[in-house]
């Protein structure tokens, strides 16, 4: 059995991963590839009949393979399923470090799985409170709920925006420039980040498109999400390159938490650099930057 | 006695001046004498050497019991030439103890699966053996052990007298009356006939097997009729469809590609990597792949390939078509973009096995080349590689040009994922060894990257390039902790197989498996 | 547990296995095929009755086709097989106790 370090509630999380649990040549090493968190589905990845054995794949697949720094999600099935609290217990039992909850549409669905993960961990005697949640808005309700949804649970770390169910919903297909999800997207990212968590962008499905994937990662960084959902390994790479902060400013963030430590040292809370007023505000977003530089190779030194 | 690459190699073996492995260019320097074949004097000007079938053929060439017959393998898994001949000869000629000297064998030759059962067949020498009848001389029905060559180390054998092939068979996609024959322009093709030429030459005997007879003269020829004493024409000599296959297109596999693209950035960190600069790729999904990352290397430093080699596909023939690679150079053809593209896209040449891989003539391609970027079933932590042998013990490999381009080339770069299902790539000791070690510079996987410790200048470019590497062994340990340590297999004393270093030393050899009891 | 039907679980795609298992007598009467047999053949053969052990099945036919799974696969087909044939693959699974 493989220990996993309790999980944390904020890390960077530039790129999701989906794999069928199912499957057991995909998921004994996706990791490999270099994603911020693997998302092992449950849910429509895995056929109805199929939904028992899925779960004693997952079982033995979080209990014997080491996903190293890999962050472990499982996507369990929508709450008007039969599946969803055995998917939990499989869940806290394993030991992933986190539930992805499907279709989620108001802030009492959010506490019910919490409920239920809370059940799980006492029974399975893990850390209570360890496994943490997030949610998928698939629907316009989910949308309009999103800031309940956020602000339901502790647990609950980011949500994510499901493109594909929610284009149904609202009776329209994909368009490359985004406005079909604008203003869902939007409304996503103003309840997360009015609540403190993170803001997840749905999957990018034509993997022969890569202008248009491109495009949308664009919009996205620019709209402010902290990542992104992916089904293909191949992906990854222009997500993080993408996501990754410029040369300039990672030498700017450096440069703004060396001073301010130095400064907050000598007593002083407020300065000047390169004729800048800095002041605590600053710290966070550089600290961020800096993260995010480690992160992708381009920061080495000891200030995060 | 123990060899250079830890082998042990029965002394039974060691007869008439064999040597075991003694480690890479052990007979450089030394001199060889050249075998002479025979030739019949044709001064009476002659109309044609057109014969009725196969089996006048083998008449007209005085085909006896206990003679070895050759077969080169561009009609692939198409091939109907080589199970066509062995027929004849066996059921209507009724000849036996017969040996088959072939470039490679493979799923077209079932029928000499059946000659080995029946003992009609008593040996094989081959570059490559792959299913039925890898599986029968596996189960130790071939009278004497087979014999497995490099590519390189075949035409050395064969011009050093070692093989006297006393019949050539040529499957030609075209020939005249007079046996010139091409690859090309027929419907049958294949391209190149690189691995046919050498076996032309030193054959007493030659025999053209053609289904399209051409005008005189079929030029410019790949086997020329001045060797042929027979020409057949047969209805077909293959099955196109799987002669060359559809276009090579690139893997999409993400694993395939980040090997790739790995592969491709060990390559631009070296010395090596320079305008002029010289490759050869197989075919397999990363190895291919590679191309597709190196060339965007090429791009960002404004340098060309200056030439490629090799079994050759489309994405190589691309490259030269852009202008990107000088000079392509094959023996062999893999799909219809080669085959279309040899002598007509101006840079694409033919040339014989020998010209290619042979380490006993005076400088053969393999030793000008820069990069290889190769496969592997297996390769240990002495970084030895098999690509012969099943990890159920089976033949279904081929050397191949394998082990000749590891040796001749300045970095030699084995690309394969760390596992293949339950199946550990990197392990503590490969069933076979064909490709020994000391030659083998860099490994590249999906678990990371090995540099072969004798390659302290290698070492040296990945670290300046901050390309992250780790031990063989590490990797070797994470195989096994992924699928377990396996088994060792159990094998019975009879050698099924010898299998020869391309200096003509013997490397290793293939034991018969006990079959597997739970 | 006692096999009462006849189910199966997993399939014969690469790095799976596919385990039927069916009422029996007789103690259990294991069939194994694996595409790495003479290197693992052992392993799979100790796995799957260390299993079965701890499932406490004690009589039944299992067949496994291997096509290179690793253990912890092997393990969830068998599980997920035997709870099958008592129709409790379902819920209220006992992780981390039978099931490890």
């Amino acid at each position: 059995m493989i220990p996993r370090p309790k999980p944390q509630r904020f890390r960077l999380r530039r790129t999701m991963m989906f794999m069928n649990a199912q499957k057991p040549g995909l998921i004994k090493d996706a990791y490999i590839y270099g994603c911020d968190s693997i998302m092992l589905d449950l849910e429509d990845a895995v056929a109805e009949n199929q939904k028992d054995s899925a779960r004693f794949s997952l079982y033995h697949a979080l209990k014997s393979i080491d996903y190293g720094d890999t962050e472990v999600i499982v996507r369990i099935n929508g709450l008007d399923t039969p599946h969803w609290k055995e998917d939990v217990r499989v869940c806290v039992a394993g030991g992933a470090d986190g539930i992805r909850i499907a279709k989620c549409e108001s802030a009492s669905d959010v506490k019910a799985v919490d409920a239920a993960v809370t059940d799980a961990e006492k029974e399975f005697g893990a850390e209570e409170g360890r496994t943490l949640l997030m949610a998928a808005l698939e629907s316009p309700k989910g949308i309009i709920n999103a800031y309940e949804i956020c602000t339901a649970s502790e647990r609950m770390f980011g949500v994510a925006i499901s493109g594909g169910d929610f284009r149904k919903c609202m009776q329209t297909k994909f368009q490359a420039d985004g406005i079909d999800l604008i203003a869902a997207r939007g409304q996503m990212l103003i309840a997360a980040r009015a609540a403190g968590i993170q803001c997840f962008d749905t999957v990018f499905t034509n993997l022969d498109d890569d202008e248009g994937f491109l495009a949308e990662l664009k919009q996205n960084k620019a709209m402010g999400f902290d990542g992104k959902s992916l089904i293909n390994p191949k992906q990854i790479r222009p997500v993080h390159e993408l996501f990754a902060p410029t040369e300039k400013e990672v030498i700017q963030a450096e440069r703004i938490i060396s001073a301010y430590r130095e400064q907050a040292a000598a007593g002083v809370g407020v300065f000047t650099l390169d004729g800048k007023m800095i002041d605590i505000a600053f710290i966070p977003g550089a600290e961020r930057t800096l993260k995010l530089a480690k992160a992708c190779g381009m920061y080495n030194g000891g200030l995060v | 006695m123990i060899n250079a690459v830890k082998r042990d190699i029965p002394d039974y073996l060691l007869k008439n001046g064999k040597e075991v492995y003694q480690g890479k260019f052990y007979m450089d320097g030394k001199y060889v004498k050249k075998a002479s074949p025979k030739t019949r004097i044709y001064e009476k000007p002659q109309e044609s050497k057109l014969v009725r079938s196969i089996a006048e053929a083998l008449r007209q060439c005085e085909a006896k019991d206990g003679m070895t017959f050759s077969f080169h393998h561009h009609l692939r898994n198409g091939d109907y030439v080589a199970d066509m001949v062995m027929k004849a000869a066996v059921e209507e000629l009724g000849l036996k103890d017969l040996v088959v000297a072939a470039t490679s064998l493979g799923d077209a030759n079932n029928l000499i699966a059946d000659y080995i059962e029946q003992g009609k067949v008593v040996g094989i020498q081959t570059s490559g053996i792959r299913g039925k009848i890898g599986e029968v001389v596996s189960k130790g029905m071939l009278k004497t052990p087979a014999v497995i060559r490099s590519h390189g180390g075949r035409p050395r054998a064969i011009e050093a007298g070692e093989v006297h092939i006393d019949i050539a068979f040529v499957a030609a996609p075209t020939s005249d009356c007079v046996g010139n024959c091409r690859g090309t322009g027929g419907k049958s093709n294949c391209g190149s006939m690189g691995y046919a030429m050498t076996d032309a030459e030193y054959a007493d005997k030659v025999v053209v097997i053609t289904d399209t007879l051409v005008d005189f003269p079929n030029y410019p020829a790949s086997v020329k009729a001045i060797d042929v004493d027979a020409v057949v024409v047969v209805d077909s000599i293959g099955d196109s469809g799987k002669i060359a296959s559809a276009a090579a297109r690139i893997s999409k596999n993400p694993r395939d590609l980040m090997m790739a693209e790995n592969v491709a950035k060990v390559i631009a960190s070296t010395p090596y990597f320079k305008d002029g600069f010289s490759f050869q790729t197989g075919v397999g999904g990363p190895s291919l792949a590679a191309n597709l990352f190196l060339e965007k290397y090429m791009d960002e430093r404004h340098i060309k390939m200056g030439w490629a080699i090799g079994g050759i596909c489309g994405p190589m023939v691309e490259l030269l078509k852009k202008g990107k690679v000088k000079k392509v150079i094959d023996v062999q053809d893999f799909d219809i973009d080669a085959v279309n593209s040899i002598n007509q896209t101006p840079g694409h040449f033919e040339m014989s096995a020998s010209q290619y891989a042979n380490p006993a003539n005076k400088g053969a391609f393999v030793n000008k080349l820069d990069f290889v970027v190769l496969a592997a079933l297996e390769i240990d932590t002495d970084f030895n590689v098999n690509v012969l042998t099943g990890s159920d013990g089976i033949l279904r490999g081929a050397p191949g040009g394998h082990p000749d381009t590891a040796a001749g080339s300045k970095c030699c770069i084995i690309v394969t994922p760390l596992t293949r299902g339950r199946m550990a790539t990197v392990c503590k000791h490969v069933v076979t060894v064909t490709t020994p070690g000391d030659c083998v510079d860099v490994l590249v996987t999906d678990y990371g990257i090995a540099v072969n410790p004798l390659r302290s200048d290698l070492i040296k470019n990945l670290d300046d390039a901050g390309i992250p590497h780790v031990s063989i062994e590490f990797l070797q340990e994470k195989a096994y902790s992924l699928v377990g340590t396996p088994d060792d297999l159990q094998w019975e004393d009879k050698v099924v197989a010898i299998l020869e270093a391309r200096d003509g030393t013997i490397l290793d050899v293939v034991r018969q498996i006990k079959p597997f009891k739970i | 547990m006692t096999i009462e039907k006849s189910a199966v679980a997993g399939t014969l795609e690469s790095s799976d296995a596919m385990v039927t298992v069916e009422p029996g007598e007789n103690g259990v009467e294991l069939d194994i095929s694996s595409s790495v047999m003479n290197q693992y053949g052992r392993q799979i053969k100790q796995m799957v009755l260390e299993t079965l052990n701890r499932l406490e099945v004690k009589s039944g036919k299992i067949t496994v086709v291997d096509k290179g799974a690793l253990d912890c696969t092997l393990k969830a087909r068998v599980e997920c097989a035997v709870y099958r044939s008592c129709g409790k693959s379902e819920k209220n699974i006992s992780w981390g106790g039978t099931i490890r």
